[in-house]
């Protein structure tokens, strides 16, 4: 049995039902309710920073960086790059920037040392402006095994 | 002074199983704690790699050293081995109690046989005792088979394939090019995306790909029966037999080829058979461990944060784990696995969690079936589908697809080199009832939306995410169809 309406038609198979709707029946906005967010919810995937100003070092958008053989070099010069109350953020932090740097030169083949920003770089791919190692992180850290990307922090977004 | 080196005695971090829970689980125990001492136990020889490739984006790579290199091509067109990590990001076991910084370590070949909770320690194959402070069942589990093929014999047995691992891709791959004809018997996920990639192999090598299952349709189990029946013939566009309502009664080996017999008097006769029946989780060590295994779904139990007891959580498709929105459940999806290890990483290093970000999952059959799906996405529920009308304005799927819209995981991809000639496209007289080309699903219990489809339509997941999380009764599911934007791109 198929009900045409004026526009959107719909018909019901057992249990199942059945609509077809065309853009113009689409066109109005929506009605439905939906439960207001609390971006403090502790459930909650967290993005890059915690609410309480911490970083979140196992955020998806970091790859494995936090995680891979050179995870506590990488940590520590975030860290001091992103908690750097100098003017010029992160100028005090050269010793760790270095260290990291040293770690990842040992790695070549999970740190490949690209020249400049590859043009395939998602906004995803790095998360900070300071250590350029995150912003050369290259695809297979990136990919591995993250889920949906929508919901996976960048910040901001 | 020429010792050999030894296993390490204790693994703060051990986590039992090295498939993708694992390695989820690994990456956030490191990014937590810091300089975490992690040991991987694996009975496979691999080190940890993802799995929907194997059944997906491998069979459709152009490099004929696929099969050795198990590298395959993303949505955006870059390059990925199906291997989380390379081997240089790993430390050797024997090095893991030394490392200053510590590392993950993954002990291959071996298998943990025997579980003593009370003296925190497990014991190998080889009889290797390892003490943990914190563990993680991650044991997956092994296919299922039909009982009356393992009863029929060693010449029918050796000519079935029950497809996991890395071997059995390599293996059904040779298998592909070197027989004439192959049966799959199974209509789900694995089976369906088995069929429809040597489907897609038989046009080139003549290959006939039968594909036979219980149900009245592809995916019979999952999706609604129109959108079912709607399915499987696409899947038979994609070259395969599809043989519905099929029961095998008896599958026996003559003059060097397969002869299946039906319930129903059908014989079909192969040379190779795939089963895709369906997966028996691995609870060996519930016994030795006193772990409590659920009766209803398999799988250890464990509550919403993944715990089993005290210092043991299990993930991935061998928990049966409280889903506080959802109910009691087992999950055996690559997604799944991601958000369950990392979650029980999280939990091992302190948090105490529960699982609340839903996972996803997702099925490609051939150029005009694509979907995402999360929740609980069971066919015999009630469901309503909201679907785009055609208009002369349409134009085929493929051709939208081609614009790059198809992001849906990091971790997954969808072929881009598909054709753009698509096999039907719809005219203004065509009967737009029938054209399932893209909408939303709905699968509800008790008024509430439990699970959610997104046919053909992309980067909607989050809102689905959503309307399964807030878990309210909507009085008009069309205008929560609304939010989906279904007639864009």
């Amino acid at each position: 049995m198929s009900l045409s309406g004026v526009f959107c038609s719909y018909r019901q198979e057992g249990k199942d039902k059945i609509i077809f709707v065309t853009k113009e029946d689409h066109e109005a906005s929506s009605n439905a309710e939906l439960v207001e967010e609390d971006p403090n919810d502790p459930y909650e995937e967290q993005g890059l920073i915690l609410p309480g100003g911490d970083i979140n070092w196992n955020c998806p958008c970091l790859g494995g960086m936090a995680s891979g053989p050179c995870g506590t070099e990488f940590k520590d010069a975030f860290s001091c790059f992103h908690y750097s109350k100098e003017e010029i953020k992160g100028s005090d932090f050269m010793e760790q920037f270095t260290a990291m740097q040293q770690c990842l030169q040992l790695y070549p083949e999970l740190y490949p040392q690209e020249d400049e920003a590859s043009p395939k770089q998602s906004s995803k791919d790095s998360a900070a402006e300071g250590p350029s190692a995150a912003n050369s992180n290259p695809a297979p850290e990136q990919d591995s095994d993250t889920s949906n990307p929508n919901t996976e922090s960048s910040p901001g977004s | 002074e020429g010792l050999p080196e030894a296993l390490p005695a204790h693994a703060p971090y051990l986590l039992i199983g090295g498939g993708t829970a694992s390695f989820a689980a690994a990456r956030s125990i490191r990014a937590r704690d810091p300089g975490a001492k992690v040991l991987i136990v694996t009975d496979e020889p691999d080190l940890p790699y993802m799995r929907p490739p194997l059944s997906k984006e491998l069979w459709f790579s152009d490099d004929p050293a696929v099969t050795d290199t198990l590298r395959f091509k993303q949505w955006n067109g870059k390059e990925r081995s199906i291997y989380f990590q390379p081997p240089s990001f790993y430390i050797r076991p024997e090095d893991l109690d030394g490392a200053e910084n510590g590392g993950v370590a993954v002990l291959n070949n071996r298998k943990v046989v025997y579980m003593d909770v009370r003296g925190n320690k497990v014991k190998l194959d080889d009889d290797t005792e390892i003490s943990y402070d914190k563990c993680l069942i991650a044991t997956g589990g092994i296919p299922r088979n039909l009982q009356l093929i393992e009863r029929a014999g060693e010449e029918v047995m050796k000519r079935t394939t029950l497809f996991r691992k890395i071997e059995d891709f390599k293996s059904l791959d040779k298998v592909s090019r070197n027989v004439k004809s192959v049966t799959i018997i199974g209509g789900g996920f694995l089976g369906s995306e088995l069929a429809c990639a040597l489907g897609r192999r038989s046009t080139e090598s003549g290959l006939e790909v039968i594909q036979m299952f219980p149900e009245k349709g592809n995916m019979g189990k999952v999706l609604p029966e129109y959108l079912s029946n709607w399915t499987t013939e696409k899947v038979k566009k994609e070259g395969v037999k599809v043989l519905t309502e099929a029961l095998v009664k008896s599958v026996t080996c003559k003059d060097d080829q397969l002869e299946i017999k039906l319930k129903d008097g059908r014989v079909v006769t192969t040379d190779h058979i795939v089963a895709a029946v369906g997966l028996e989780p691995n609870v060996d060590l519930a016994k030795s461990a006193g772990l409590e295994v659920d009766s209803d779904f398999g799988g250890y139990r464990v509550n919403a944060e993944l715990q089993a007891r005290s210092n043991i959580w299990v993930a991935g498709d061998a928990a049966c784990f409280y889903d506080i929105r959802l109910g009691r459940r087992r999950v055996e999806h690559h997604d799944h696995a991601v958000v369950s290890g990392r979650l029980a990483g999280e939990n091992m290093t302190g948090a105490s969690k529960p699982y609340w970000h839903q996972s996803m999952f997702w099925s490609d059959l051939g150029p005009d079936v694509g979907y995402e799906a999360i929740g609980i996405v069971d066919s015999s529920l009630p469901t309503v589908g909201v679907f785009a009308k055609a208009t002369a304005k349409d134009t085929p799927k493929a051709a939208t697809e081609m614009s790059g819209t198809g992001i849906r995981s990091e971790s997954e991809t969808e072929d881009t080199a598909v054709s753009p000639v698509a096999s039907d496209t719809p005219s203004p007289a065509a009967e737009n009832k029938d054209d399932f080309g893209k909408g939303v699903i709905f699968y509800l219990r008790d008024k509430v939306v439990v699970g959610i489809i997104l046919w053909n339509v992309f980067n909607r997941m989050p809102i689905a995410r959503k309307i399964i999380k807030d878990g309210e009764e909507h009085a008009d599911l069309n205008e929560v169809a609304k939010l989906f934007n279904i007639h864009e791109d």
